[in-house]
């Protein structure tokens, strides 16, 4: 119990350090928050898991809710800086591989040259 | 587990710098944003691992206001980040 409550708490450790990096090397904000998101939540997750192998029953419940609130909110905010991001501009277009958002946008505001 | 415990801790530091520095950095104030996103979901991890350590269950309501407060900030401040950019 104890070597695999270590394996996980280093692994989630290890996940939030990568994450941290793609954070400050990738090059615009759509790519910074792929790197935000996913690997912090992986990470919360493991850690999470990793603390609550080494505690009693009950209070593993509130670990569990702590969980689900990151679980849910994590893509909810990506999703409002990914927007205000667009919105505002502040994306590297050349890095785009499809942006399916462009054509909806122009049609439902012309006046809008965004 | 003591050895464990030091790496886990200097490994969220070490994230921890690194999202200072994407904070200091910007360029644009939703850059800033994320960053301190992560950096809140970072003091969720440390105070997860002091939890592990101590093996003590009275911290852990605090991780999940931490967790909350988190989410309501951010949230609100990516809003207004993009309603002021919308209003230039």
């Amino acid at each position: 119990m104890n070597l695999l409550s270590a394996v996980l708490l280093i692994v989630g450790a290890m996940s939030c350090l990568l994450g941290a990096l793609g954070l400050l090397r990738f090059p615009d904000l759509p790519s910074r928050l792929q790197a935000a998101t996913k690997p912090q939540t992986l990470g919360l997750l493991l850690i999470l898991l990793g603390t609550a192998l080494r505690l009693d029953l009950e209070d593993t419940a509130t670990l569990g809710l702590v969980a689900l609130c990151q679980v849910l909110t994590a893509p909810v905010i990506s999703q409002l800086i990914g927007r205000a991001a667009y919105r505002a501009g502040s994306l590297r277009r050349d890095l785009l591989v499809v942006d399916e958002l462009g054509a909806p946008l122009s049609r439902e505001r012309p006046d809008r040259t965004d | 587990m003591t050895a464990v415990f030091t790496v886990t801790l200097v490994m969220l530091c070490l994230a921890g710098a690194l999202t200072l520095a994407r904070l200091l950095l910007g360029p644009t104030t939703l850059d800033r944003i994320a960053a301190l996103d992560v950096f809140v979901i970072l003091i969720v991890d440390a105070v997860a691992v002091y939890v592990a350590i101590y093996r003590d269950g009275s911290n852990i309501p605090l991780l999940a206001a931490v967790a909350l407060l988190g989410f309501v900030g951010s949230a609100t401040a990516a809003r207004l980040a993009e309603r002021r950019d919308r209003h230039r």
